[in-house]
């Protein structure tokens, strides 16, 4: 089930301005990866280029390699929903869908991909919410707007709509910028269940969190503005928080740069 | 940046010592309105140089010196510009309003004279000079089913086209479609009406009347309406698509949505409302139109449901034509449709709105 990650020189581009380059990294199935680093670095940009959410802005563009499990997901033949249906994907900013009731937002992925069964989408909807430590401040008010909710609520709703359909591998854009310490706990806790089956990679600006939730951790770091991010270190969490192999790198987690 | 703000303002403003301050009376600003109309009104008729709205134009600039005056002297100048400014906002929005709620009365009080059964049940077939009844049912069906045609042809048209240049154009293509529509929304009506008279009435429709001669038609009216809600139908449509946030798309993208998916469940039901708005402008537009149905549905006075063989009329043709009537039963009438042809514009989009408002959510 658990799908493992290869990137392969991947360098990424904003219409002329390269924004990472030459990024190597391997992700180990079932595992949870930590992206840290200064911001603006390319970290949103390596992780929406994994699911190619990066070519969806006009101008952008990846080059290098890609591949889960061995299949590469750049490849011309590939569809592009079958690379998102299978890396899910949670946003930096909460971004629920205003039409749509907070129920239909959880399972608006099932739902547009044609699961139609009320059964199983409430059973879907109840579990992911659950999960995401949402169910019991909002199983009242199901049928009320998405957009009504708090900015953590709606960060755990986007959470919650992105599980809801079962990735295999799942993105996480600073997932618990906006939670309180309870709901970041309670994130985090469900990055550990889900890793018994899943891939998990996380961005995050915690460097407790960063080494309390994730088996590898991999820094990416900028010269000056305007150079491209580059991948600086990657090893396993311990190793990185604990003797890191780059100056560059301890400067960083001890907070003397960045 | 911080460098050019400070050296604009070295110090930081004094503090004041209390955040109460000495505000105006309530009971001065409508005095001073008062004094303002009655100092305007001396001068006017005293002058003898005008009537009451130079009054109230005169009054009006005399109250805004006031008001800044007496605010100036208790609260001191901020204040007053405050307040100038705000009484200039009202004054505006006055102004703006003053013609819209003339033009309402005028219709409501010319119109209600022969708002009766006879008026909605009836034709002007038949109907003489010296004859005091007569109707506008004909012409009341005709821009109903004129309007129905061109709005069932514009809106998929007008919606598919903003989709494609919004969320699939690229390049030379799109670029032209953008600048025809831009073309097309300068055509007059009476244009429109020209070209659907030359290509749809002269000559393909000999091809489907029975007689094989050429002839008027309702839907010859509701091509040329058609021709000019299209523009409008597929600007406002785009400028809406444009106003999705792009996150909305990337989140249903994400859950590895299909792109005409996600552009038919999330992105159109969140442009909607403005999509709604726009539709009914168009409609509105077009119900209004009447030199294109003149030209091409030839106008008439008997009722006729089918809009593919003979004269239809329409509402706003009806007015034209009972307003350079000689008949003195006509202006009344004409009255009459004119309100009818507002109310019934109003009526579709108050409809059109509660529609779109019950697919949303309530917030
Ligand atoms: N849509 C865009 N168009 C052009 N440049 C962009 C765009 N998005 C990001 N960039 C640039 O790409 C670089 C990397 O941005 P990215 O969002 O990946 O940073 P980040 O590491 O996620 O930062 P943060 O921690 O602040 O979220 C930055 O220099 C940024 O200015
Ligand atoms: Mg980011």
């Amino acid at each position: 089930m658990a799908k493992r990650i290869d990137a392969t020189n991947v360098t990424a581009y904003y219409g002329a301005f390269k924004a990472i380059e030459n990024i190597n990294l391997t992700v180990e199935p079932k595992t949870v990866t930590a992206l840290i680093g200064p911001s603006g670095c390319g970290k949103s940009t390596f992780l929406r280029s994994i699911n190619r959410m990066h070519e969806v802005l006009p101008g952008a563009r990846v080059e290098g390699n890609l591949t889960i499990d061995g299949q590469d997901i750049y490849d011309r033949d590939v569809d592009v929903t079958a690379v998102r249906r299978m890396i899910g994907m949670v946003f930096q900013r909460p971004n629920p869908f205003p039409t749509m009731s907070i129920y239909e937002n959880v399972v608006a992925g099932l739902r547009l991909n044609g699961v139609r069964r009320k059964s199983i989408l409430d059973e879907a909807a109840e579990k992911a919410l659950r999960s995401a430590n949402l169910w019991d401040e909002v199983k009242d008010r199901l049928g009320k707007p998405g957009a009504g909710l708090s900015g953590g609520q709606q960060q755990r709703l986007c959470i919650a709509r992105t599980i809801a359909v079962e990735p295999q591998v799942v993105l996480m854009d600073e997932p618990c910028s906006a939670l309180d310490p309870i709901s970041t706990l309670a994130i985090e806790d469900l990055m550990f269940q889900l890793k018994d089956k899943f891939t998990i990679i996380i961005v995050t600006h915690n460097m407790q969190q960063a080494a309390r939730v994730s088996d590898r951790t991999a820094f990416f770091s900028i010269e000056k503005t305007g150079d491209p991010g580059r991948l600086i270190e990657y090893d396993n969490t311990q190793k990185i928080f604990s003797n890191p192999g780059q100056k560059k790198t301890e400067d960083y987690i001890t907070g003397r740069f960045g | 940046m911080t460098t050019t703000l400070t050296s604009h303002r070295p110090r930081p403003p004094a503090q004041p010592p209390t955040l109460r301050a000495r505000r105006l009376p309530k009971w001065l600003p409508p005095a001073v309105a008062l004094g303002a109309l009655l100092v305007a009104a001396a001068i006017v008729y005293g002058a003898g140089i005008g009537g009451p709205v130079l009054v109230v134009v005169v009054g009006a600039l005399l109250y805004l010196v006031g008001l800044f005056a007496a605010a100036n002297a208790v609260e001191g100048r901020r204040s007053a510009r405050n307040r100038t400014w705000s009484a200039l906002i009202h004054s505006a929005f006055v102004l703006a309003v003053l013609p819209l709620a003339s033009v309402v009365w005028t219709l409501v009080t010319k119109g209600l004279e022969r708002f009766d059964a006879n008026f909605f049940l009836t034709s002007m077939n038949n109907i003489g000079a010296r004859d005091p009844e007569g109707g506008a049912y004909h012409a009341i069906v005709g821009t109903l089913i004129q309007v129905g045609i061109a709005a069932l042809i514009t809106i998929p048209i007008g919606i598919l086209c903003a989709i494609y240049i919004v969320e699939y154009g690229r390049g030379r293509f799109a670029f032209a479609i953008r600048f025809f529509v831009d073309v097309m929304t300068g055509i007059p009506s009476i244009v429109s009406g020209l070209f659907v008279l030359a290509f749809w009435v002269l000559v393909v429709s000999p091809y489907f009347s029975s007689t094989g001669r050429p002839g008027f038609s309702g839907f010859a009216a509701a091509l040329a309406l058609s021709v000019l809600m299209l523009p409008t139908v597929v600007r406002s449509t785009e400028e809406m698509l444009r106003l999705v946030p792009a996150p909305l798309r990337e989140g249903a993208y994400a859950l590895g949505v299909p792109k005409w998916k996600t552009i038919l469940r999330v992105v159109l039901p969140t442009a909607l409302p403005g999509i709604v708005t726009g539709v009914m402008l168009a409609i509105a537009r077009a119900a209004g139109e009447t030199a294109p149905v003149l030209l091409v549905a030839g106008g008439g006075a008997a009722i006729n449901f089918n809009p593919f063989e003979n004269n239809q009329s329409s509402l706003a043709l009806f007015v034209y034509q009972q307003a350079g009537d000689a008949s003195r039963y006509a202006p009344a009438r004409a009255w009459t449709a004119a309100l009818t042809l507002v109310a019934l514009v109003l009526i579709l989009t108050v409809a059109a709105k509660l529609l779109a408002r019950r697919n949303r959510l309530g917030r």
